[in-house]
């Protein structure tokens, strides 16, 4: 009989399968290849307001009556609330209240969503501040609410709180013995087994076999979590949250506070950065309405930069192990992958560390294991491309390692084993242009495939190296739903409940619409961010261009239809009796094909019917990761790096980054290219620098402030050099594919590899300070 | 810039604030009275009878890099500031309020963890803990940490003399004695007196503006505090060392100098043979902990780097 775990990986799967059929249309987007407006560096349409500092992010809503809120957290990261002294901090002239577990407003327990569940809108299912119960360093225990923000801070250093401390696992090396394999890694299997790859990889006549680790990483957006709660009379309640998805808050708000969804309204105008750290709710939300339905006026609470690291969580620290078999003439023959990350008592997230290798190299054999550590932390979550990320650390150091053992030119050993099939699914490529992407980076940064000895080249001081890794990241597609709606005026606007992140959605979509309708740009409209505009969840996973765009394209179809029936109602009308066929919007109305200067411009169609505007919503389900797709699809890059290390002092810098992209067709080069060199700066950071310290005898967090959490300054990184070859997907809307978070993925590889081949030395454990190159 | 004023715990002389506002807003910090001192005329640098250069303790760290006397007679002065912090923090933070700067020690930040400098008697939670940031000389028991000042590396090296005020009237303290090592009391950073008001920092006139250079080793390339830092000052005649001055900052409660492993350099010829010597006196004593043992390898590379530069540097 199959186990209660493997019956639900088994149901969990063939939901996945069922989902197959609601991926993008094959049909390719007519838009794939339009020019007008599509594929032009239109600044960001909200650009203006952000640098005149007009846009209002969360906590910048000016409410009558607004108060402040200060976090207190924990000191222990197991245990119990024994003793509570709030006595101090309430009789603070100004404080309103300090809400504890002992005085706060009844919540219900969070439910933690997932892909098949995104609305949920939580990153856990751990209560919020309804026991004396703690469960990692960090976590809230009290809200001090005052009138201004200094007070609420000065108060919050007054409560007084003791602890019944106990055992806590805390290190995942200590734990690693327990260690439990997930029922799922996302949405795929923990477990993959092709061939035989143990056997494979003992017969290999050249192997590479090494354990890498990348470290605890923590969220870090310009703007904090923060959001603004107001309640209006006892059951409604108005929320501007920082956050990645208004409709995920609501309904994680409505659960908590036993309300219906449309009582929760959640607007989200601008989000000051966000990198997966705000697709659901944190315990700072549901706190914050809390509080504010405690102390009865608007609480205004964002989290101090350190109380981002300890509620909000980010990367596991990961494990890993990568081993690969080949020919002498550079074929894989055995890939094996597995190792470790955490997971909390409640809620289990393995980030998805093997899928690089699930997709990019073809191998006979294949063996893949993931398993988690369960650790009394805050649980881990979505972080700039969460999983591929240190994954790719790992695979494209062990290829780089496996080229030096052949003697082989690394970009050579890639191509060799370039898989015609998804390499686990079977399944066909809709594009795959990685050949090119590395054939015009190559050329562009001057690449020697005659490699001088590691340690051997020298300019002064300094080691100089350079090293390649391949960048890869799966489609996927969100929950959208928009309404397009058609004026009389001949303008055209979509709304949506989904957010602009500050990556150009508003901007490339505002493009898109003007091409899909055929109107002057000044003419398109794109509004976002609150639950009162038709529903989208989460934006995340670099789909909100392609997702949002099928959505727009699904409503302008039904639009042509609606406009068509106005004609067919209008005698006079040049389009009574033409089938919707022979119709499509374009220059600013509806014209035949096979006549194109016959139609009937928007104003013209709706002045006739006398109707103000005609309306259509649009929308495309959720769909599974690519690689449950009946179509492999992604987006690849190739990153090339040059470092300079300094022979006796060991410091390292990245000289140039260059790094060339099959992302499909990019919408906007401009914003493009800002979302790309801000992936690879973070991979930088990651390669060399950026690392979340724990104390471990107590889980306290070490690097609490961005003075010892470093991410790179200007300093750190070069010049970039960034190309698209702009290849329309054959499948995607307008011909897209995934553009942010695909450019941090391979970056610390490329920058590892180049360490390498300046000095000899293989770091394996990020990031690479000086003192692992003495 | 701060000080203590006559009651140590209830006020704080204030000028720039950029590290006493920071603690303050932790919590480590709790005055209850500031004494704003910027309107005192505390502002300017001076040209010194001895050929010195008087530095007023309220000029900001920025004023005082890209002051002309300090750059043309003070270069490794000027080198030093402008390797700490960040612009935006150099432009307010003054040059009294450098010296008063406290420790970046993990845990004396975190009123969650215990530290004998923020709270006597509590224990130091950086010995066995996380303690890459912390020293690798001159530790003590109670405390490992270090003061995280650039500029005072090169005011040590530069043997400059730092100018008091007080309710006993005035004083002068040599740099080298100026901030204390921990002992078991740590939460003692320097030997000023209750009520004592840093005035001037004073520059001797030997500046070692031909021969000089501070080479700070950080994990990432700007805005971040020494790992180890080194300013080294020389003087030659015909291609011998006449005169040496090192410094390390990173490594110690204070500037870590040995005038013992100095005068090593004094008569030798500027090769890089006659160093390891001088590496081994300089650092004699060092002893890492389990997250910065490597300080003591990076030091010693970091010397000899610092010297070699500072012997290839013609200004």
């Amino acid at each position: 009989m199959k186990s209660i775990k493997a019956a639900l990986i088994d149901a969990t799967l063939n939901t996945v399968e069922t989902l197959v059929g609601h991926l993008p249309d094959p049909a390719p987007d007519p838009l794939r290849n339009a020019r007008e407006f599509i594929g032009k560096p239109y600044p960001r349409v909200d650009g203006r307001l952000k640098v005149t500092g007009q846009a209002r992010y969360a906590t910048e809503h000016p409410i009558a009556g607004m108060t402040h809120a200060v976090v207190v957290h924990s000191s222990i990261a197991k245990g119990k609330i024994s003793h509570l002294d709030t006595q101090a901090a309430e009789s603070v002239p100004g404080v309103l209240a300090v809400m504890t577990h002992r005085n706060a407003p009844r919540m219900k327990t969070p439910e933690t969503a997932s892909l098949f569940n995104p609305v949920a809108g939580s990153n856990t299912s751990v209560p919020v501040m309804q026991s004396a119960d703690i469960t990692w360093n960090g976590e809230a225990v009290a809200v001090v609410v005052a009138e201004t923000l200094e007070l609420a801070n000065y108060a919050a250093g007054l409560v007084g709180i003791r602890y019944e401390e106990e055992p806590a696992a805390l290190s995942l090396e200590a734990e690693k013995g327990n260690a439990t394999i997930p029922t799922l890694v996302v949405t795929q299997s923990p477990e993959v087994n092709i061939g035989d790859a143990k056997a494979a990889l003992a017969v290999a006549p050249v192997v590479s076999d090494q354990e890498y680790e990348t470290p605890w990483q923590n969220q870090h957006a310009m703007e904090p979590h923060a959001s603004i709660a107001a309640w209006m009379g006892k059951d409604q309640l108005l929320v501007y949250d920082s956050t990645q998805s208004p409709p995920g808050v609501q309904h994680n708000l409505a659960r908590m506070f036993d309300l219906k969804p449309e009582q929760v309204r959640v607007v989200t105008e601008f989000v000051g950065g966000a990198f997966g750290g705000k697709v659901a709710a944190w315990s700072n939300v549901p706190l914050a309405a809390a509080a504010a339905r405690l102390v009865g006026r608007p609480v205004k609470l964002a989290l101090s930069r350190a109380g981002v690291s300890m509620v909000v969580g980010g990367r596991t620290l990961t494990q890993q192990r990568v081993a690969l078999g080949a020919t002498l003439d550079g074929k894989l023959t055995a890939m094996i992958h597995t190792g470790y990350g955490m997971r909390t008592t409640k809620d289990v997230w393995a980030e998805q560390y093997t899928f690089p290798i699930r997709h990019l190299y073809a191998s006979p054999n294949i063996h893949v294991l993931q398993k988690v550590v369960r650790l009394d932390r805050v649980q881990n979550s979505y972080m700039r491309a969460p999983g591929e990320t240190p994954g790719s650390f790992a695979l494209e150091s062990a290829m780089d390692e496996l080229a030096h053992k052949l003697g082989l030119d690394p970009v050579e050993l890639r191509m060799r084993n370039e898989p015609d099939k998804d390499p686990t699914h079977g399944t066909y490529f809709s594009s795959r242009h990685l050949r090119e992407a590395y054939a015009l980076a190559a050329g562009k940064f001057g690449w020697d495939p005659q490699r001088p000895e590691p340690g051997t080249q020298r300019e002064g001081d300094w080691l100089i190296g350079t090293g390649v890794a391949t960048a890869f990241y799966p489609v996927q597609q969100l929950p959208v739903t928009i309404k397009a709606r058609i004026t009389a005026d001949g303008h055209v606007e979509v709304s949506t409940s989904s957010i602009e992140m500050g990556v150009g959605l508003a901007t490339v979509q505002t493009q898109h619409i003007a091409e899909r309708f055929g109107v002057p740009y000044e003419r398109a409209r794109y509004l976002h961010g609150d639950t009162d505009l038709p529903m989208s969840q989460a934006s995340g996973g670099s789909a909100a261009t392609s997702s949002v765009g099928a959505a727009i394209h699904a409503a302008a179809d039904k639009l042509t239809e609606k406009l068509l029936k106005l004609a067919q109602r209008n005698k006079q009308s040049v389009l009574r009796g033409v089938k919707r066929k022979n119709v499509e919007l374009r220059a600013g109305g509806l014209y035949r094909l096979d006549q194109p200067a016959v139609g009937e411009s928007y104003e013209q169609l709706l002045g006739a019917s006398g109707q103000a505007f005609v309306e259509a919503e649009g929308s495309v389900p959720a769909s599974a990761l690519v690689l449950n797709m009946k179509t492999s699809m992604a987006s690849y890059g190739a990153h090339f790096c040059e470092v300079r290390v300094h022979a006796r002092t060991r410091q390292v810098q990245v000289r140039r980054f260059m790094s060339a992209f099959d992302c499909g067709r990019i919408m906007n080069p401009q914003t493009a290219r800002s979302q790309i060199v801000g992936g690879i700066i973070m991979g930088i950071g990651m390669a060399l620098m950026e690392e979340a310290v724990y104390d471990e005898r107590t889980g306290r967090l070490m690097t609490p402030s961005l003075g010892e959490y470093h991410v790179p300054v200007h300093a750190d990184v070069p010049e970039f050099e960034v190309y698209f070859l702009d290849e329309p997907d054959p499948v995607m809307p307008m011909g897209t594919k995934p553009v942010g978070e695909v450019s941090i993925v391979g970056t610390a590889a490329a920058v590892a590899n180049a360490v390498f081949q300046a000095t000899g030395i293989r770091v394996r454990h990020l990031p690479i300070t000086a003192d692992k190159l003495l | 810039m701060l000080t203590e004023a006559t009651d140590p715990i209830a006020t704080r002389f204030i000028a720039g604030g950029t590290n006493l506002l920071d603690l303050m807003k932790q919590q480590v910090e709790q005055p209850a009275k500031l004494v704003d001192i910027n309107r005192l005329p505390l502002s300017a640098i001076t040209e010194l009878p001895n050929g010195g250069l008087r530095l007023g303790a309220l000029v900001t760290n920025a004023d005082t890099a890209y002051h002309p006397l300090v750059q043309g007679r003070y270069p490794l002065l000027a080198q030093t500031i402008l390797a700490g912090a960040s612009p935006q923090l150099r432009n307010k933070a003054t040059n009294g309020g450098n010296l008063m700067q406290r420790t970046r020690c993990y845990y004396f930040y975190d009123v969650a963890t215990p530290c004998n400098k923020r709270m006597p008697g509590s224990g130091c939670g950086a010995l066995g803990g996380y303690n890459r940031v912390c020293g690798i000389l001159g530790t003590s028991e109670s405390c490992i940490a270090t003061h995280p000042s650039d500029m005072c590396v090169a005011l040590a090296a530069l043997e400059a003399v730092v100018q008091v005020s007080g309710p006993h009237g005035e004083r002068t303290i040599p740099m080298a004695d100026f901030h204390r090592l921990p002992g078991n009391e740590p939460h003692r950073d320097n030997t000023l007196l209750p009520g004592e008001l840093i005035t001037a920092i004073d520059l001797p006139a030997q500046g070692f503006a031909q021969h000089y250079t501070y080479l700070k080793l950080r994990d990432r390339t700007s805005y971040a505090f020494a790992l180890v830092s080194v300013a080294v000052g020389l003087e030659l005649t015909d291609g011998l060392i006449t005169q040496a001055r090192l410094a390390l900052g990173g490594v110690a409660h204070k500037p870590w100098r040995r005038p013992a492993a100095e005068a090593m350099l004094v008569g030798q010829p500027a090769e890089p043979e006659t160093y390891r010597a001088v590496v081994q006196s300089l650092l004699a004593g060092s002893r890492g902990y389990d997250h910065n043992a490597f300080k003591i390898e990076l030091a010693e590379r970091a010397i000899v780097q610092a010297l070699s530069q500072a012997l290839n540097r013609s200004a």
